[in-house]
């Protein structure tokens, strides 16, 4: 060791071999990486970049015999972990090697309290008497910055909130001071501001303890916030690593690049002057509440509102978003819009027409002009179908001929860029992205005055995401079409949209043309949101988009 | 470089070459598939390789088989070719497995969708009609509908299938209620399509595989209830039956066993090829299920 921190992982050459008939012989081909103490390195890639795998070979928790390491060294404090027995490997993880998982609710036991899972760490690798367990127990939760760590101590997992499962996590992973933590993915499932409330944690008891971090992502934005170093795969492959000024801004390899390049910058476009055009989609005091439904014996719960006195207006050839953290209402919104859920009270005017007070044929008729597109591409589409069935279904059920809306279907599929060949496939012979694409050539088929979009492109990869962003953007220019854009993340946002509105527990707290919420947010709440999005003193460097 | 989103992939050989190929990977399945076309074989060629009445007499009463190459399985009490009895049985409880299972599907797809996909009031009554016949022993409600309808062919078929469909009932109720919620039945009611038709067109497809498999379960079951029915001389006496063969059999069972025993030997066969059918199907048509 030359340098003055000791190098805590050092992977050489490592090589993960995947089973025969995967998209590829190796998940991993001769990676290269160390991590020194007190350092945080990002370990960078799209879904499927096999930087998982990664993890889990350190762990030695590969899902052998499909998936196992078949060349190269993994050297942790200098000593190999290759060929190390299970018992070995055992009193390593946990002690001396942990890891903090991406969905804290599932990486719980929900039928042990939050103590006793603690406990149960301490158990195992420490000879501790049951107070001092418990007393170091609480402890840790004290320094994750649980409020109240003797009642967190006695709850169950489904007690306390998503963000205090995954300080709970990094409790559990940090009790017996490790020297490496492995960090996979774990902010993705929250909400933003929670996710920079962890990152700050991680870093702070990460500084305290001097530990080496591993860190899994696939934002670009928490790379910013919280890495020392910065390692891309591409398909199981290194292709640039260095530290994080480096690699951020300056990126060589023509993948970085790409992806950094894909990445939506914060600052929205500039102003446009507030649109005239008429109104098409005008929502007044929508209000909707879900009755929880009581078991036999614990009574009734308290209804929970999910939208209350909501109102807002979508102009012609414009894009409203709507904003908001998990919880505050705004998918409810964007179903009581297509009226997919009925609502309590309140009118949605389409062209004029109160879309809520309409009788079930009128609303059928009513739907041609009012299209989704959903979350989830792979839900959203009926797996037993055909691509040319999916999307000429909608014209056909409003009375067009069979055999004129197929060939429409096809042209539209060119519409969305994807092949006329694709028409005659099924939906999971295609990627992500592609099934996107099939939903908006869906949604489009109606020739709609209006499309609600339900976060589109979150369950995409960014370069994916930036892709079917453009062809939205592009597709709106072109047939002027007036856009309900729902979405948590607020740089696609402010990339997509002329107004948005901020919600927070079903109601309205800001909301103007884009340009001014970002630039002067007047609510504390979108001051909040704004101040918490990962990465944001960060602009990603403007590239060529030739860069692929 | 994956940055490209616009190639697709190359197309995937046709559903039924993907289906075969998963098939066959268990090998138990083959063997079933085997067994089941023997069986359909021996109903489709019953008339042909052995002539005649299977309740005609062949020859002497009780002949032992392989002794008269006449009657190579013997004879029974009254002298009637087992051979000839097991191919016509294998028509009957072929007839009886495939018509059973039917009516019990249909019924049970049609109440489990409408319970599944409405829920509140129209799940709850049609949950309570079909808890009623479930508290009900399957066979004891069998023998009580017999009783009433009279042991014709095409009534006890009709019988089997009332009592057998309260459990795919539930099973598509079940699929039907995890799959309403999808995010693809949303699109087809944004899209305006009425509700038959998301029933029956969206839905229904995609909660068949399950109730594929349950299907060869009730068959197995029909034939087994065919036959106690018969081995009761509750069944038609009309027709040669393996159940009916074993029934009277049993008279003989100490001095001639193989008269019940080679009928007992085809009902296994039978069964165990459905079964083994059940499982193959399961793994071609989940096949997420496994690994």
């Amino acid at each position: 060791m030359t340098t003055t921190a000791r190098s805590v992982l050092e992977l050489r050459k490592l090589q993960i071999s995947l089973p025969k008939g995967a998209d590829r012989p190796h998940a991993l081909e001769a990676l290269d990486l160390t991590i020194k103490a007190g350092e945080i390195v990002c370990l960078v890639g799209e879904s499927g970049s096999g930087k998982s795998l990664c993890a889990g070979a350190i762990m030695g928790l590969l899902p052998e015999p499909h998936v196992r390491v078949t060349g190269g060294a993994i050297r942790f404090m200098g000593e190999e972990l290759r060929g190390k027995s299970e018992a070995q490997m055992r009193a390593l993880r946990g002690a001396d090697i942990s890891m903090i998982f991406q969905e804290p609710m599932t990486a719980l036991n929900p039928q042990k309290t939050v103590g006793w899972q603690i406990d149960e760490v301490l158990r195992l690798h420490a000879k501790m008497t049951k107070t001092e367990r418990k007393a170091r127990a609480i402890e840790m939760l004290e320094r994750v910055h649980i409020p109240d760590p003797p009642s967190a101590y006695n709850a169950y997992p489904h007690q306390v909130s998503g963000g205090q499962r995954q300080r709970v996590m990094i409790a559990m992973s940090l009790v017996l001071s490790p020297k490496l933590i492995i960090a996979d993915e774990p902010t993705t499932a929250l909400d933003v501001t929670t996710q920079l409330q962890i990152l700050k944690l991680i870093r702070e008891l990460q500084d305290e303890e001097g530990a080496g971090v591993l860190f899994i992502t696939h934002d670009f934005g928490v790379v910013a916030e919280i890495a020392d170093k910065v390692a891309v795969l591409c398909r199981g492959e290194l292709v640039e690593s260095g530290t994080t000024d480096a690699v951020l801004n300056h990126p060589q390899h023509p993948y970085t690049k790409a992806l950094i390049g894909a990445v939506p910058a914060l600052t929205p476009p500039p102003v446009k002057a507030a649109s005239t055009a008429p109104v098409v989609l005008k929502g007044t005091g929508l209000k909707k509440t879900f009755a929880a439904r009581g078991g036999l014996l614990s009574g009734k719960r308290k209804a929970v509102t999910a939208v209350k006195d909501l109102s807002f207006e979508l102009r012609q050839g414009e894009t409203l978003g709507v904003v908001g953290e998990s919880g505050s209402g705004k998918t409810t919104v964007s179903r009581i819009v297509t009226r997919l859920l009925e609502c309590d009270q309140g009118s949605v005017e389409l062209d004029g027409t109160d879309l809520l007070a309409a009788s079930p044929k009128e609303l059928r008729a009513l739907r041609q002009h009012i299209q989704m597109v959903f979350q989830d591409p792979m839900a959203s589409l009926n797996p037993r179908k055909r691509v040319v069935d999916l999307i000429a279904q909608g014209p056909i059920v409003h009375g067009a001929n069979p055999q004129k809306a197929r060939e429409q279907a096809k042209k539209l599929l060119e519409l969305v860029e994807l092949s006329p060949a694709a028409a005659n496939r099924f939906p999971h012979e295609f990627s992500g992205g592609q099934r996107q694409r099939i939903g908006i050539a869906r949604a489009l088929a109606m020739e709609p005055k209006v499309i609600v979009a339900d976060e589109p492109v979150s369950a995409l990869d960014v370069s994916v995401q930036a892709q079917v962003l453009k062809l939205l953007v592009d597709l709106r220019d072109r047939l002027n079409l007036s856009l309900l854009f729902v979405t948590h993340d607020l740089r696609v946002a402010a990339q997509l949209c002329d107004r948005i509105i901020v919600m927070q527990k079903g109601e309205i707290v800001e909301s103007g043309l884009t340009a001014e919420v970002f630039a002067n947010p007047q609510h504390p709440y979108t001051q909040n949101l704004l101040s918490s999005i990962p990465g944001r003193d960060w602009t990603p460097p403007s590239l060529q988009p030739d860069a692929a | 470089m994956t940055l490209a989103d616009a190639q697709i992939a190359p197309p995937e050989p046709p559903r039924h070459v993907m289906f075969w190929r998963r098939y066959k990977r268990n090998r138990a399945a083959v063997l079933g598939l085997v067994l089941f076309a023997v069986v359909v074989l021996m109903a489709l060629s019953a008339g042909v390789i052995d002539p005649g009445d299977p309740l005609r007499r062949a020859g002497e009463p009780l002949t032992p088989p392989f002794v008269n190459w006449q009657t190579p399985l013997g004879t029974d009490q009254l002298g009637r070719d087992v051979m000839s009895g097991v191919f016509y049985g294998a028509r009957i409880s072929l007839l009886i497995g495939v018509v059973a299972t039917l009516v019990a599907i249909v019924i049970g797809v049609v109440i489990g969708a409408l319970a599944g996909y409405f829920g509140g009031w129209v799940d709850d009554l049609l949950m309570r009609i079909t808890e009623a016949f479930q508290t009900i022993p399957n066979f004891v409600l069998l023998l009580a509908l017999v009783a009433i309808m009279g042991s014709k062919i095409e009534w006890i078929t009709l019988a089997i299938g009332i009592v057998s469909w309260t459990a795919p009932a539930r099973m598509v109720r079940a699929e039907f209620m995890s799959l309403r919620g999808r995010e693809f039945v949303d699109a087809a009611r944004n899209l305006g399509v009425s509700n038959t038709s998301i029933i029956f067109r969206e839905i229904l497809p995609n909660a068949l595989p399950p109730i594929v498999v349950y299907a060869s379960v009730i068959m197995a079951l029909s034939i087994l209830m065919e036959s106690a029915l018969a081995f009761l001389a509750l069944g038609d006496p009309n027709y040669a039956s393996w159940g009916n063969m074993i029934g009277q059999g049993r008279a003989v069972l100490r001095s001639a066993p193989y008269c019940a025993v080679i009928p007992g030997i085809a009902i296994i066969f039978t069964v165990l090829s459905f079964s083994l059918l059940g499982e193959g199907l399961n793994d071609a048509l989940n096949p997420r299920q496994k690994k």
